[in-house]
């Protein structure tokens, strides 16, 4: 974690109570977590309650509590690429992976998710790791992709 | 860039930036939307702007990086201005063969569209049958514009209708345009946007604001995201126009934040238009203020409601309330709020440049105007549709999207999501137009069309979108926690062969409840699915029901005999 760059999203916000949601999505864009002592920085530095940050940051699914692995997969599991076999593909990234959506592996190389959809629904099923799209994936495919990421 | 300060240094500058293109010079538009981005567009862009560079800065030829084009299940997808040849699939290797052709005027005949089944081929864009059967209203200027530059926005008239609002028509003027053209919301309601305007506008309170919707979370819907993407202008402007309609000084947009490219466009052009004097103080030296924030969803459905979304941009948990009172009335910080969608405010400035005669005169007697349509699920040509109201879903699904993959019959077309409803295939020359489609039991949403295949087991879909909303409840009210959790464990008995008997019964009882008692319009929707399944494919529920119970009796018997 880099302290230094999380001290100076928070400081930006300074004393700005409404920039709540703003402050913690900058923070997980950056750190992949928002860990405990951070929040109560945050609730320091923007004069309100810590159970209100705990609030937020338990509400949405992108913020994440707990520390995520190097890459993070995210299998789309929208209407469009379920009806085009998103199920399968799901099993086959759980099998190379060894984890299930919302898990982390033993050492921290992959935090797998299930997830909305992202738009792409005309190259789906899709996987998306730390950001980039793999598009029109089989079951087969998933080795080779995932070989990519350590 | 200078500051512009009246509606003739806005022609003026207009007037420069055509004069120093050539409208004859060749522009090679590549796209980088969503899906083409997936497909790794952005080495086809890197190895055209390579390929120019080689020639020299006289090339003679112009690469422009795009925001969606339309065609996505093609991509990545390639226009060559300003004849309007298509390419295709286009990879990195062909980019040599490309830039020669068009230097030499010649079409690459390997990469243009050819007919699936008849192998006929489609060279401009006025020809590919994906693109023949639409009126591009909205997205067609995608090809022109490189959404990074707000010249190029310019260049096609752009802020002109900003300027004619500002200084040829009061605000009531430019109200009543937008009454006349009977522009109804495109977000899923369908509510006219005048009297919306009409109502914040009237409503008491000091400062009143208007809000982008762009947040688009509606599984299987990407046509806003592709407009606001590739032409970010556009909303900028129909934003700026209603405010100065409603006497708003304070603008908001609302995004997602996992949208990076929709982000970075959307801030360009927010500061772009601020150094023109676009945005800021004393737009274009009118005397009118109006400014713009970004506000962000960080990953949570129901923040797309427009109680709950206006809760968030306060900084507090995007949870809706009550609407006795409307947002319009009473929305960020109780102040009068008027919240449309992005085509929404994407249609107000043609509105205005050309009239809402001219506007009335596109589309159906209650619905008018063009529509974005996500065309996807199990149809050969998916991608971003723009059709007039009251085109028969028939053209969209078999003409333009090119009908079902794999020699399959169509079994339904489903619309507006998980709040939307499904229709049999033969009911597939039904327009598309707000009030027929709801009375057909598939309200068009925000314009996400799914079309379904004959394996597609109806009960699983229905399943699909309940398990979604579930997930996505906020669990403010009990109608919407309890009873989706209550409606999606029958459903999953019933796709697991544990169907009983009265299922159907329970799921009526269910929906009946959550349609009339949740607070909000996830949860009172959140039936819709359920109830055209209920109302066109009841015999496919009973045949799983009754083959659960089957199943038993067979196990029973089966464990009996062993």
């Amino acid at each position: 974690m880099d302290s230094a760059n999380i001290d100076q999203i928070i400081e930006k916000h300074r004393g700005k109570s409404g920039d709540l949601i703003h402050v913690l999505m900058e923070i997980q864009h950056e750190n992949h977590w928002l860990p405990r002592d951070v929040l109560h920085q945050v609730a320091a530095a923007l004069d309100i309650p810590f159970s209100r940050v705990l609030r937020i940051a338990t509400l949405y699914k992108t913020f994440s509590l707990t520390p995520k692995g190097r890459n993070e997969v995210h299998v789309c599991t929208g209407i469009s690429c379920h009806l085009r076999g998103a199920d399968k593909l799901m099993d086959a990234v759980e099998r190379a992976t060894g984890i299930k959506p919302g898990e982390t592996d033993a050492d921290w190389r992959f935090s797998l998710e299930s997830g909305s959809c992202l738009g792409s629904c005309s190259i789906g099923p899709e996987i998306i790791v730390n950001g980039t799209h793999h598009a029109r994936m089989t079951p087969a495919k998933v080795e080779d992709v995932l070989k990519e990421y350590q | 860039m200078t500051r512009l300060n009246s509606a003739a240094e806005l022609e003026q500058l207009r007037a420069s930036i055509l004069s120093s293109r050539d409208p004859a010079k060749p522009c090679i538009a590549v796209c980088a939307g969503a899906a083409c981005h997936g497909l790794d567009s952005s080495r086809v862009a890197s190895a055209f702007q390579t390929e120019v560079g080689k020639l020299g800065a006289d090339a003679g030829i112009e690469v422009r990086v795009t925001g969606c084009h339309g065609f996505c299940a093609k991509g990545p997808s390639v226009v060559v201005d300003p004849e309007g040849i298509c390419y295709f699939e286009v990879k990195p290797e062909d980019v040599p063969e490309i830039i020669a052709c068009t230097l030499k005027k010649e079409v690459v005949e390997r990469l243009v569209y050819a007919h699936p089944g008849t192998g006929e081929k489609a060279v401009y864009i006025g020809e590919v049958p994906f693109y023949k059967h639409q009126t591009r209203l909205l997205i067609g200027d995608n090809t022109r514009i490189d959404p990074m530059r707000i010249d190029d926005y310019l260049a096609l008239g752009g802020y002109g209708a900003l300027a004619k609002a500002l200084f040829q028509m009061t605000p009531d003027q430019v109200l009543d345009e937008v009454k006349k053209a009977n522009l109804r919301g495109r977000g899923g309601g369908g509510f006219p946007a005048g009297l919306k305007w009409e109502t914040a506008k009237n409503a008491p309170g000091k400062d009143k604001y208007v809000i982008v919707n762009a947040h688009e979370g509606e599984p299987g819907a990407f046509m806003d995201r592709a407009l606001f993407t590739g032409n970010p202008h556009k909303v900028l402007e129909g934003l700026i126009i209603g405010a100065y309609a409603i006497g708003s000084h304070r603008g908001f947009i609302y995004t997602r934040h996992d949208a990076p490219q929709l982000i970075q466009h959307i801030e360009q052009a927010l500061a772009q238009a601020q150094e023109y004097g676009l945005l800021g103080e004393n737009i274009l030296g009118s005397g009118f203020d109006f400014r713009v924030e970004v506000h962000y969803d960080v990953g949570i459905f129901v923040s797309g409601e427009s109680s709950a979304l206006m809760r968030s941009i306060e900084g507090l948990p995007p949870e809706p309330r009550p609407k006795y009172i409307r947002t319009s009335v009473a929305g960020i910080w109780d102040q009068p709020s008027n919240l449309n969608n992005v085509e929404t405010w994407a249609n107000v400035p043609q509105i205005i440049s050309r009239g809402a005669q001219w506007y009335a005169g596109i589309g159906t007697a209650g619905s008018k105007g063009t529509k974005l349509v996500s065309l996807s699920g199990n149809v050969v040509n998916s991608g971003v549709v723009e059709v007039p109201m009251g085109t028969p879903l028939r053209t969209i699904v078999y003409d333009i999207g090119g009908g079902i993959p794999n020699g399959k019959a169509a079994k339904a077309v489903h619309f507006g999501g998980p709040m939307g409803g499904s229709i049999p295939a033969n009911l597939i020359d039904a327009p598309l137009d707000f009030d027929e489609l709801s009375r057909l039991g598939a309200p068009i949403g925000a314009g996400g069309l799914l079309v379904m295949d004959e394996d597609t087991d109806m009960v699983d879909v229905a399943r699909y979108f309940l398990e979604f909303l579930t997930k996505e409840s906020c669990g403010k009210c009990v109608p919407c926690r309890e009873g989706m959790r209550q409606t999606l464990k029958v459903l999953t008995n019933i796709t697991k062969g544990k169907g009983r008997e009265g299922d159907i019964a329970r799921l009526e009882d269910l929906n009946e409840v959550t349609g009339a008692a949740c607070l909000c319009a996830l949860g009172r929707t959140a039936s819709d699915p359920l109830k055209s399944m209920l109302r066109y494919f009841k015999d496919e529920y009973e045949t799983q029901i009754a083959r659960g119970s089957e199943g038993k009796v067979a196990k029973v018997a089966g464990s009996a005999a062993t």
